[in-house]
């Protein structure tokens, strides 16, 4: 048996990007970009990531997408925690947002939740990682020996240790994992 | 960074002296390649490997590296992994090797397919082997990545023939197309030339490195002479049987597949 699951509406030009009361900051790689949406989210920012516009793509990228009146305060906690963006502009078009629709799939004693090309499969009985499968960037070996023998509230998430959007795709897939996990 | 011929014994690769577990990602094509080559009396893959734990250094060395050495290369065919994607070094990698005369055949998967159809050279390549996902990511014509495709794109299962049609139309597809799934379909710009459901096996979907090896027999079929239409259908086959006689759960990993690869290249190459 398996399902859909719709977080959300899913709409490719989000809403409200328009004028310019929205920023984004381009980090040097998505390693950067993921620590620094970890703390921005921490300290309570409203902000959210995004694929980058097509003249700053180079090919596995994130950018961060913020409220421009709160630039100086964002930077300033960034740069508490050593991470300074390359760029800090304007949202002049719309951005790509990433996937937010998950596939599930039951195998009885097993659950895997994809998220875009990503996939992560538990042992439901004893809440175990079994199997990362999916993706292509170079960081989804490592993240599976990271992961897979380990349970659920024990792994490293992804977003930790991984650092492509290979990483964050498996991130989704992990933190929808763990909440059909906690129903 | 290493280059050399590969060897499979046990549950290892073996290439310049370096012993490395197999374990999805390049490490299942490259075992997979092994084990059909060895069926079928072929010569042994060369592989060109690099560490990468996601920051792309170790990518952007093998890049800079092929970009230099690769017309020097004399292979008939180069199946292109699991590397950070990167449109300029794609490119500078794929017009390095369109140098190369005879002209090789190209095969792409994992993060240089990415690249690949994010250049806008997809047509360069003579096979893609995408799972669903990243069919459906082929089919957006403004994904760059497969974490953007969109949603109304995502892939469904009974979607997969208008997913392919679409990725041709866009021209963001190689000329063959082999889709990994719950179904295989091999596919060309004129349509489908087959789907292969059988042996079915739910959980090879959820096992890293299933896709992996899939390129990795069709891969070394290709390089043996066989028509690419002929080995994606005989490559989709023998993975399946190789899942079926492992008898794979969810939570197998790839490494029991890739042992019976030669069983069920002899079953299916009888047939």
């Amino acid at each position: 048996m398996h399902w859909f699951s719709k977080k959300k509406n899913l709409r490719h030009k989000a809403p409200g990007q328009k004028g310019t009361d929205r920023g984004i900051l381009v980090f040097e790689n998505t390693s950067e970009v993921i620590r620094a949406e970890n703390e921005l989210k921490s300290r309570g920012w409203k902000v959210r990531v995004m694929g980058p516009p097509p003249e700053i793509r180079t090919g596995c990228d994130l950018v961060i997408e913020f409220p421009l009146i709160e630039e100086l305060n964002i930077l300033r906690s960034l740069e508490e925690v050593g991470l300074t963006p390359l760029q800090v502009v304007p949202v002049s078009c719309p951005l790509l947002q990433p996937v937010d629709l998950f596939h599930c799939k039951n195998f009885g004693d097993y659950l895997m939740v994809r998220a875009a090309n990503m996939k992560l499969t538990i042992d439901k009985n004893r809440l175990i990682i079994v199997n990362v499968s999916g993706g292509g960037c170079p960081d989804v070996t490592y993240l599976a020996a990271e992961l897979v023998g380990k349970r659920l509230d024990a792994a490293p998430q992804p977003r930790n240790i991984g650092h492509t959007l290979c990483t964050y795709a498996l991130q989704l897939a992990y933190e929808e994992i763990r909440r059909l996990c906690s129903q | 960074m290493v280059e050399g011929e590969v060897s499979l014994k046990g549950d290892n690769l073996y290439i310049r002296g370096l012993q490395l577990p197999v374990s999805r990602g390049t490490p299942a094509l490259a075992a997979a390649a092994v084990s059909t080559c060895k069926s079928l009396g072929s010569h042994l893959p060369y592989a060109y490997l690099v560490g990468d734990t996601g920051l792309g250094e170790g990518s952007r060395r093998l890049y800079q590296y092929l970009v230099d050495n690769i017309k020097d290369v004399k292979a008939s065919v180069f199946a292109f992994h699991y590397l950070q994607p990167d449109v300029d070094w794609h490119n500078k990698v794929l017009f390095a090797v369109e140098e190369i005369e005879p002209k090789p055949l190209l095969i792409a998967d994992a993060g240089f397919m990415y690249a690949a159809k994010m250049s806008g050279q997809a047509r360069s390549y003579k096979l893609f082997t995408p799972d669903a996902g990243e069919l459906a990511f082929l089919a957006d014509e403004e994904a760059p990545h497969p974490f953007y495709t969109r949603g109304f794109i995502l892939h469904q299962e009974a979607g997969i023939p208008e997913l392919i049609s679409r990725a041709y139309k866009n021209d963001n597809s190689s000329e063959y197309l082999l889709v990994k799934g719950s179904k295989d379909y091999v596919a060309e710009s004129s349509g489908i030339r087959a789907i292969i459901d059988s042996p079915a096996n739910e959980a090879m979907e959820a096992i890293g490195g299933t896709g992996d090896t899939l390129t990795g027999i069709v891969s070394a079929l290709i390089s043996s002479g066989m028509r690419i239409d002929d080995a994606a259908i005989t490559a989709s086959g023998a993975n399946r049987f190789a899942g079926h006689y492992a008898q794979v759960t969810p939570a197998s990993q790839v490494i029991e597949l890739i042992k019976y690869i030669p069983k069920a290249l002899e079953t299916v190459l009888e047939k």
